[in-house]
């Protein structure tokens, strides 16, 4: 076993933490990426998808971000967009200071090393003509650990996500179930021992009680290597279980962002309320009267000007048509600390913060 | 459904050009000049030049191409350097000849496929199915030419049941000729037989797997309706293979028109090669490749009507 | 390792007291399978047995193929010294077909096996790289696509002439535009995969991508795909020789002989179909055994 693996989570000394715990690992901004649509007779491009439009965010060092939003609403697209599986077409991503991919920053392929990704899908993320231990012993051979040592620590990762290496080391991606697949995906992610890892959607395809036990490996495995999270799902509940913060996003852009607690108690935001409004509840107290989101988001081809919720939005006004609401800090609110907790909206009510509590 | 029916279209013209600088490609990779090949080794060299200037084949390669190109497209193909007759009307009656194979053997090739494709769908796994998938191994590994032969020994030589060679005279009565047409079509309908039915039976048999079926099913619907269900479902991918093949029955059948010395394109094709008569060569070829590229598009915009997932 | 909540039951149990069962590798799972199927093996055996006697002709016949005599010619099947008859110049036939599928199995492999090196390699490039470079690899192979296979071969051989080599050539060309659309399709479905992905997200270079996760992963439809054509290449270069095109006389070839027989079809009926069996049982089996190896290669279809 490495070094670096054994780590205990209470000596957070990693001599790759270049600007100490109060630079955020992960500074992104005004991230941009329009898909191009082709068609019309020539098949010339006739329109563009905003898939993702000028998002802005940071990730902080050993905090779990979690991301929700609506399918479509440009969540994964973020996520390859931080991977540099996708070019963005601008933006800034700043990783532990470093500017990445430009001259004197870090090199996207550095950056590849300390922030690692786990997909949604936990079939199709996975070689099925490796055994288990070739995938996860993979990424570190490519990088040049001998072999010998690169299937030393993928047995000792399999351990470490719960699956016993002697039995599945040399299995085949569809001798496993479901949850066992995914705990490969993470150990092949943690495989290079990065100091970030970005969970698109990891546990959305589980069963529940598989996801939970997921979820806590999860919480075991960031205490352990000291990691810091980005957690992309569309299930409210299991982000307010996982995260220290949220970013919600709609239409590719950012609505509203901050402290779990804050925004799950006090949403501002007219589509977090609506979003919230559609969460399942058993708790009697927490009941809302607050209206569910009806229809579908709009055509992200062709999104409306101004706030782009305002065609769904029961409070919508003129201003709201022509003006793009910036994510700021509310006029009242809980106070600008050290997580602030942000929305884009224009509307007083949002602002203040009025009549927007589950009662 | 318009614009996706006319983005196919301009998209053929790139590929039918192609077609037509393949075609003429072809006959200039070889050395020589068409007109040297064909005269005796002893004529003048002016009666030489005077034979290229007739054809046009004194020009730089690209002028002749894009004459070629132009009167083709105006449905002129020159004179046949064999027999000094325009090639136009040999290539119609050859194509008019070959289209009666080519569509009977293509209706009953795929009215049997389908049926078979079905059934063996139907009782998948038990011996109708079994016996249906053999049958339809065979069709798609039939050499046809030998099955031409094989066809002539049984109802030709061995017995007297049917002619065997030719298209008959139009001097003998309706069903004599008819008669002459029985051999050429059973031939020419077996492959397509085979793969149809190979394709049916996959294809329904995974529409009978998916869930919406069950569904149908559950809801009560009684078993031919739901077979109506899987029909529509079926069609779009069974449509493109007839498509193919039928273009396939077309170019392909001049094998079996040798065999059945059958007067159609195949034939025309195999005595230009003999003849080395460049102009009809390159006409039939042109024509057959034309006619399987414009096939394609229809069915292509075909498979859009009953399908809008196809049209993007 | 810590003594983890989070540790699956099973697993705690199998760690003493299973010793861990090792899967086989893929391939040799596929062996397993093939061995287990029946009519692949048969056909795998009937295949053998022609390859035998015509690679091995002078084992299992005494014959001369070039020469015959007047006295025997066209003997029915049957006849003693020339048990399935002789041809239209006396030569015996079980002579001329162990030599003549030599030819006939050289004219059909050899194409496809060109067609799948430089049709494989165009399609990975064009499924993989896609862009301008893919879109015109695609384009050019429409052009060719647009021609029926059958004419194509013909075409090509009529101009450029009979004989084996142009036979060859013109099969070649005929079967690289197929195989570059499998293999594009396929590598371009790999390369959508996640793993792919995530080999990127790890750093992995372009080359090390093909090399380990889409090639493994592409060349088993890719070569199913090609066993397929054989079959097809089969009919088509004995087609080439019927009509004159491919094979010369007096060199034995199934096509060429079937073509020269026919004659004779009213003197000696049985005889005359003779080698034209040889070329749909050919066909048949590397169709069947194709068939096999897809369902053999399948994984999901595994127990």
């Amino acid at each position: 076993m490495s070094a670096a693996l054994s780590t205990p989570a209470s000596t957070p000394v990693d001599p790759r933490d270049r600007g100490g715990p109060a630079q955020p690992m992960l500074l992104v901004e005004d991230l941009r990426k329009h898909f191009p649509v082709r068609g019309g007779l020539l098949n010339r491009q006739v329109a563009t998808v905003q898939a993702v439009d000028d998002v802005s965010f940071s990730v902080r060092k050993g905090e779990t971000l979690g991301i929700v939003g609506e399918s479509g609403c440009g969540k994964s697209t973020t996520a390859r967009l931080l991977m540099r599986l996708v070019e963005p077409d601008a933006g800034l991503v700043t990783f532990d200071g470093d500017t990445v991919g430009v001259p004197h920053g870090i090199s996207i392929n550095e950056m590849r090393r300390q922030m690692q990704m786990v997909f949604q899908d936990s079939y199709s993320s996975l070689n099925p003509r490796m055994t288990v231990s070739e995938s996860i012993a993979y990424a570190p051979y490519m990088h040049g650990l001998p072999a010998r040592q690169a299937h030393e620590r993928a047995e000792a990762l399999l351990g470490q996500v719960g699956l016993n290496p002697r039995t599945y080391a040399r299995r085949y991606p569809h001798e496993l179930s479901g949850g066992q697949r995914q705990r490969v995906n993470i150990a092949r992610a943690l495989a290079l021992e990065p100091r970030m890892v970005i969970l698109d959607e990891a546990v959305a395809a589980l069963d529940k009680s598989v996801e939970a036990q997921v979820l806590n490996l999860l919480g075991d495995l960031k205490a352990r290597f000291n990691l810091t999270y980005l957690f992309i799902s569309h299930d409210l509940n299991v982000v307010e279980y996982i995260s220290d913060r949220v970013l919600v996003m709609y239409l590719g852009r950012v609505v509203e962002t901050g402290p779990v607690e804050s925004i799950y108690s006090h949403p501002r935001h007219p589509y977090t309320r609506a979003l919230f409004a559609s969460k399942p509840t058993l708790d009697p107290d927490r009941r809302t009267t607050e209206m569910p989101l009806t229809g579908d988001p709009p055509n992200p081809i062709n999104p409306p000007s101004g706030c782009r919720f305002r065609t769904r939005c029961a409070f919508a006004q003129a201003i709201c048509a022509e003006k793009v609401p910036p994510l700021e800090a509310p006029l009242y609110g809980e106070g600008i600390g050290d997580s602030p907790h942000l929305v884009a909206c224009h509307l007083p009510e949002a602002q203040a913060a009025m009549g927007v509590h589950h009662a | 459904m318009l614009v996706f029916a006319i983005r196919r279209l301009l998209q053929a013209i790139p590929i039918l050009l192609g077609v037509s600088l393949v075609v003429f490609g072809l006959v200039h990779i070889v050395p020589g000049n068409p007109i040297d090949m064909l005269m005796p080794p002893e004529a003048s060299p002016e009666v030489i030049a005077q034979m290229k200037a007739a054809f046009g084949f004194d020009k730089p390669l690209y002028v002749q191409y894009f004459l070629w190109l132009f009167r083709a497209m105006q449905g002129d193909f020159g004179l046949s350097v064999f027999n000094a007759t325009p090639v136009m009307g040999q290539l119609m009656v050859a194509l008019s000849n070959t289209f009666i194979l080519a569509i009977l053997g293509a209706s009953l090739g795929f009215a049997l496929g389908i049926t078979f494709g079905m059934t063996a769908a139907m009782f998948h796994g038990k011996w109708p199915d079994k016996l249906f998938s053999a049958l339809a191994t065979c069709g798609v590994s039939l050499p046809h030419y030998w099955c031409a032969i094989v066809l002539v020994l049984a109802f030709s030589v061995l017995n007297d049941f049917l002619p065997a060679q030719g298209m008959g005279d139009d001097s003998l009565p309706l069903y004599q000729r008819l008669e002459h047409l029985v051999l050429p079509v059973i031939t020419l309908s077996l492959i397509p037989m085979g793969v149809i039915g190979r394709l049916v039976r996959a294809t329904v048999l995974e529409i009978l797997g998916q869930d919406f079926v069950g569904a149908l099913g559950a809801k009560g619907l009684p078993r031919w309706p739901v077979i109506r269900h899987v029909c529509k479902n079926a069609a779009p991918p069974v449509l493109a293979i007839m498509g193919l093949q039928f273009g396939y029955l077309l170019g392909g059948s001049i094998l079996v028109e040798t065999v059945f010395n059958w007067p159609g394109s195949g034939n025309l094709l195999n005595l230009a090669i003999y003849r080395r008569d460049i102009p009809v060569l390159q006409a039939t070829i042109l024509v057959l490749a034309s006619f399987f590229v414009m096939l394609n598009l229809m069915v292509d915009i075909a498979q859009a009507a009953i399908d809008p997932r196809i049209r993007r | 390792m810590s003594e983890a909540t989070y540790d699956l039951p099973s697993t705690r149990v199998a760690a003493a007291e299973q010793p861990a069962a090792p899967t086989p590798g893929y391939w040799k799972s596929v062996g397993q399978r093939l061995i287990r199927d029946p009519v692949t093996m048969f056909v795998t055996f009937v295949l053998l047995g022609i390859l035998f006697i015509t690679i091995g002709a002078p084992l299992v016949t005494n014959g001369d193929p070039f020469t015959g005599s007047v006295m025997t010619r066209l003997k029915p099947i049957g006849t003693p010294g020339h048990w399935l008859g002789t041809d239209e110049t006396g030569r015996d036939l079980w002579t001329r077909i162990c030599y003549g599928g030599r030819m006939s199995l050289l004219a059909a492999i050899l194409p496809v096996s060109i067609a799948l090196v430089v049709g494989g390699f165009l399609g990975v490039v064009a499924g993989f790289v896609g862009g301008k470079i893919g879109n015109l690899i695609m384009r050019v192979m429409d052009v060719f696509y647009a021609f029926p296979s059958i004419l194509l071969a013909i075409a090509i051989c009529g101009i450029l002439g009979n004989g084996l080599r142009n036979a060859i050539f013109a099969l070649a060309i005929v079967f690289i535009p197929p195989l570059v659309r499998v293999s594009e399709t396929v590598t371009a479905q790999a390369r959508q995969l996640d793993f792919v992905e995530a080999a990127r997200a790890s750093g992995t270079t372009t080359m090390q991508i093909i090399r380990h996760h889409v090639l493994a992963n592409v060349l088993g439809p890719i070569l199913v795909y090609a066993t397929s054509l054989i079959s097809v290449s089969i009919i088509i270069s004995a087609g080439l020789s019927f009509l004159g095109l491919g094979v010369t006389p007096p060199q034995p070839e199934w096509g060429l002989m079937l073509n020269s027989l026919r004659q004779a079809i009213y003197v000696q009926p049985y005889v005359a179909a003779l080698p034209g069996l040889m070329i749909f049982l050919t066909s048949m089996c590397f169709n069947l055994m194709s068939d096999g190896f897809r369902s053999a290669m399948d994984v999901r279809l595994n127990k």
